[in-house]
This record gives C-alpha cells, sequence and structure tokens, in this order.
C-alpha cells in the first residue's frame, strides 16, 4: 500500500472524506514527511510547493477576484512513530479573492515525531480566508506540534480560523499566531482542543488592531483530563480609532489536570475598545445539576457539557 | 384522598444553624397542581432544591416521600428517573448544545416539537438554535419548560415560571402547566404571579420555612396578600417561630 493510500485512510480521523482526493474540482496538496505525493490546482488558485531535504517549501496563491467555489484541502503527514516534518508556506490571497483551506495535520503512529510549521499569510485588501485546521495525533502521546504563523489582514479583509483537536492525544502543542488587522479588517480565531494524559498546550493568539474600525474575536476552548496541562494566552491591542476586541477564553479542567488563561488587553486609542472573559475550572454546577434533574446520570451530564463546549 | 405523590414529613434544613426550613409539612396529590406562595427568603426555592437533591441542600431532619420511596437516600439523576423533575428560576446556558437536544435529554426518541409549539416557539426557527447566551431570558425560560413538559414527570417543580416572560406570554406558561396535569403528572408551581397562582387546585403560603396556611388558590392570595413575617418585611404575620 503507497504512502499515499495510507494517508487518505487517516482523512476520517479529522472529518474528511479520502474522495476529496479524486474529485478534479477540489484542489489538494498531499505531503507525507518533506515528499509530496499529490498535488491538484483549479483556475484562479496557484500552487508552488519544493522539496527540500529539511523542509517543504512553498506558496498558495489565490489570484485577485478569483473565488475559489471549494475548500482547498492541505493534508500534512507522518507515516512513521518517529521523524520530523517542517513546512514553510507563504499563503496569499489577493485582493478581494475568496478562499477557504482546510488543512488536515495527520499523525496517527506518532512516538516521537514532529511537526514544525512556519506560515505567513497575507489577506489582500477586501479578501476573505476561512482556514479550518484538524488534526489527529494518535493515541500515544508522543507528537510535538509547533505551529507559527503572522497573519496581515488587509483593508476590509476577513479572516476567520478554526483550530480543532479532539480526537486521540495532543502530545506537545505549542501554537504561537500573531494577526496584525487593517482598516476595517476582521480576525476571528477560534481554537478546540481536548487534552488527556501528559498533553501539554501552550497556545497563545496575539492580534493587532492597527486599522480604523479593524476588529477581532479570540475564543479558546480547551477541556483538560488526567494529568494535562495547558497556557492558554489571548492578547488583543488596540491602536486606532473605533477598533473592536474581543477575547473569550474558557477551561474545563478534570482530574489532576492543571492550566491557566491569561488574557491580556492593551489600548491605545481613546475611541478603541477591547473586552476579554475567561473562566478556568470544573464543569458547571448549575449546568451538571440541570441536565441531573433531567435524569441524566454525573458522567453523561459532564459529556454532554464538555461535547457541546467543544462543538 | 389518596395517597399523596409527595408527603413532606417535619422537613428542616439549615445554613450556618440558621434554619431556612423548619419542620415543613407538605402534601401533594396525584394530578395536582400546587401553588407554593410566599414572600422573599421564605424557603420556596430551598424546598425547590432540598426536594431535588441539589448539592448542599440535604435535609437536617424530616422525610419526603415520593410515590411512597424516601428520597433523602437518592442521588438527583436518580429522583429525576423516579418522575420528578425541577425547572429552575435563572435556567442554565449550555455552550454548543442545541435545542433538540436540550428537548430531548435521556430520551433520544422524544419528538421535541410539540413541547415547543406548546411555549408558543417555532420549531422550525427553534430546534436547531443553541441553549446559550443568544437566547433572550424569555426565550430560555420556555425552552426550559419545554423541557420539562418533553420529560412528562410525574411531578414538576416550577420555580417562578413566569419569571422574565411577557405578559401576552402567560398563557402559555398556563398552557403547560395545564398539560403536565393532563399527561398524569403533578405540579409545584412556586409562583408570585397571582394570575398563575390562581389556575392551581390547591395552595400554600410559606413563611419563615413552614407552611403557614393551605387552602383554595384565592384563600391562599388573599392570606399572603394581607400577612406577612418579620423574616421578610418587618410586619408580622400569625405564624410565631416556636
Amino acid at each position: 500500500m503507497s504512502e499515499l493510500d495510507d494517508l487518505r485512510r487517516t482523512l476520517p480521523m479529522v472529518g474528511a472524506e479520502p474522495a476529496i482526493l479524486d474529485d478534479t474540482r477540489i484542489a489538494h496538496v498531499v505531503v507525507q514527511g518533506h515528499h509530496i505525493l499529490s498535488h491538484r490546482t483549479v483556475p484562479g488558485l496557484r500552487v508552488e510547493m519544493e522539496e527540500r531535504p529539511d523542509a517543504i517549501v512553498g506558496k498558495l496563491i489565490v489570484e485577485a477576484g478569483a473565488q475559489i467555489a471549494q475548500p482547498i484541502h492541505m493534508c500534512f503527514g507522518l507515516a512513521h512513530p518517529t521523524g520530523v516534518q517542517q513546512i514553510k508556506i507563504d499563503v496569499q490571497i489577493c485582493e478581494e479573492a475568496q478562499a477557504r483551506v482546510l488543512s488536515h495535520c495527520l499523525f496517527p503512529f506518532a512516538k516521537a515525531a514532529e511537526h514544525r510549521m512556519q506560515a505567513v499569510m497575507e489577506i489582500g485588501p477586501g479578501a476573505s480566508l476561512q482556514y479550518t485546521e484538524g488534526h489527529y495525533h494518535g493515541p500515544h502521546g508522543g507528537m510535538q506540534v509547533l505551529p507559527h504563523a503572522t497573519i496581515k489582514i488587509g483593508r476590509g479583509a476577513r479572516y476567520f480560523s478554526d483550530f480543532s483537536l479532539l480526537s486521540g492525544s495532543v502530545g506537545k502543542l505549542d501554537i504561537d499566531y500573531l494577526v496584525e488587522v487593517e482598516e476595517e479588517g476582521l480576525a476571528e480565531l477560534n481554537a478546540k482542543i481536548f487534552a488527556h494524559k501528559t498533553d501539554h498546550i501552550v497556545l497563545k493568539e496575539a492580534v493587532m488592531l492597527l486599522g480604523e474600525r479593524s476588529r477581532s474575536l479570540i475564543k479558546t476552548r480547551v477541556v483538560l483530563e488526567d494529568q494535562a496541562q495547558a497556557e492558554i494566552t489571548g492578547i488583543t491591542e488596540a491602536y486606532a480609532k473605533g477598533a473592536r476586541g474581543h477575547v473569550d477564553c474558557m477551561e474545563i479542567v478534570q482530574g489532576q489536570a492543571h492550566a491557566s488563561a491569561i488574557p491580556i488587553v492593551r489600548v491605545f486609542h481613546p475611541e478603541a475598545k477591547v473586552t476579554h472573559e475567561a473562566a478556568i475550572g470544573s464543569v458547571d454546577k448549575k449546568e451538571l445539576e440541570t441536565l441531573m434533574a433531567r435524569g441524566l446520570n454525573p458522567e453523561q451530564a459532564v459529556e454532554l457539557i464538555v461535547s457541546g463546549i467543544l462543538r | 384522598m389518596s395517597t399523596p405523590l409527595l408527603d413532606i414529613q417535619q422537613l428542616s434544613f439549615e445554613v450556618d444553624r440558621q434554619r431556612i426550613l423548619d419542620r415543613l409539612d407538605l402534601a401533594i396529590q396525584p394530578g395536582e397542581i400546587h401553588a407554593l406562595l410566599g414572600a422573599n427568603g421564605s424557603g420556596k426555592t430551598t424546598l425547590a432544591y432540598v426536594l431535588m437533591g441539589c448539592e448542599g441542600y440535604v435535609p437536617s431532619e424530616g422525610r419526603m416521600l415520593f410515590n411512597g420511596t424516601d428520597l433523602l437516600s437518592l442521588k438527583m439523576h436518580e429522583r429525576a428517573r423516579l418522575g420528578l423533575t425541577l425547572a429552575w428560576q435563572e435556567p442554565a446556558r449550555f455552550e454548543g448544545v442545541t435545542v433538540r437536544e436540550y428537548l430531548s435529554l435521556g430520551k433520544p426518541d422524544c419528538d421535541p416539537e410539540p413541547a415547543l409549539r406548546q411555549v408558543g416557539l417555532d420549531p422550525e426557527r427553534y430546534l436547531n438554535r443553541r441553549v446559550d447566551k443568544s437566547l433572550s431570558g424569555g426565550e430560555r425560560h420556555r425552552i426550559e419548560l419545554a423541557s420539562v413538559l418533553s420529560m412528562m414527570p410525574k411531578l414538576a417543580i416550577l420555580d417562578e415560571p413566569s419569571a422574565g416572560i411577557d405578559m401576552l406570554s402567560i398563557n402559555h406558561i398556563i398552557g403547560i402547566i395545564r398539560a403536565v396535569k393532563a399527561a398524569g403528572g403533578s405540579v409545584l408551581l412556586i409562583t408570585h404571579q397571582e394570575e398563575v397562582a390562581l389556575i392551581a387546585d390547591r395552595a400554600s403560603q410559606l413563611c419563615a420555612g413552614r407552611i403557614i396556611f393551605s387552602g383554595s388558590p384565592r384563600e391562599a392570595v388573599d392570606h399572603f396578600r394581607r400577612r406577612t413575617c418579620v423574616r421578610c418585611d418587618g410586619e408580622v404575620c400569625n405564624y410565631v417561630r416556636a
């Protein structure tokens, strides 16, 4: 069985259908380790990827005014329990273009492996990018994932990201995103993570609201059990008139797990406003009792509350 | 009179040695709507929490027999599975949980639409909405009542079911209460709203943790209007703590 077949079989772990790789209307890039196994482009999209011994280096460009109807699928994986994958990618969504990217990061056999992503994304004036990133790291907890990105959102542009890691073990996850938003731009960053055993999460998302009437939301939902640890930092700085930002972090801690949430908000203009809310704790008692008063036992009630938060 | 569905005998509950429920006696018959009146702080909501078995609400003395079973030894979900439930005065919000799921709790095959219609909410608009902060207080309250109805309990404790509901929608609330009764259930109706209390079969006034009056809803409402309690309003009622 080929490496491509192996990777196709794991796509359902992040909710994707293997058939997407056969559909000629859907663009994709499939990378295993430092090898490009498959790629396809569609009109309005340019994909330039290069294999190097120590990294995959590439560009993904959506041309000005192009509207890519189907999501662009990017699959990254490691077929072996050990190894390193490093991706360096520039994403450019040119003026008034629109695209959705579904990034599937699949490391089902990882026991001592590492995935590094260094991304620079530029979303041009009036453009829109919806970036959904689903991870599956297998059951062993031996994966280290370090995605670092700088995202520049142009005037009137929109950026929505949705990171999820909900099944299997996380291992070590260190996310570091810096987002800069120009005039009337919008950034919405969502992250949902379910951590178990000795998983360790460091999540740092910083948004700089540079332009007038720029807006942002950082929303994080993390559930921790066993001995898992998380340190979540959501930073929003507002520098211009009418800028609005909000940081919303909720962490549910069970067992011996522990968590910290650090919302940092700074405002450098009298007509800007940034708000934050952070909650860490066990499952809300009133929610629990409400469900138990309908006949759910404590385990069923916790499961429903947790699954709701991570949706 | 038949055997009570709920038979509360000499029930007391204390917080920091202060008696919130004081040797309270109350019986509710099968199929009965029983209104419970009382000023703020008289112990109405505490009684609801003690009956349901909420954490920290363990009585210091007395018995609570539900269909002949002593509730005291049962956990909250076990009480619910016997047919007892509670609709909170300020219902919790659930991120990510849909109205459809919420109305089908513990009963995956249940059709949630009739209950939603009964509270005046359009299933097409509401079933896929989340039971979260996006709902107004009134909407959330109605969904709480719909979830009680879809559970078809033997006894529903409704704590201020009309709180936050506009006057024009009170009839939906009254409809829900009557629907529980029509399905063979009983209701312990905690309310301040006279027109809601008057639909009850019987009513009692709670004062300083004790039932001080039971009778017809009209009599109980009149009694409540005339008399208040030292603990509540600084005026003297006919209950004098022994």
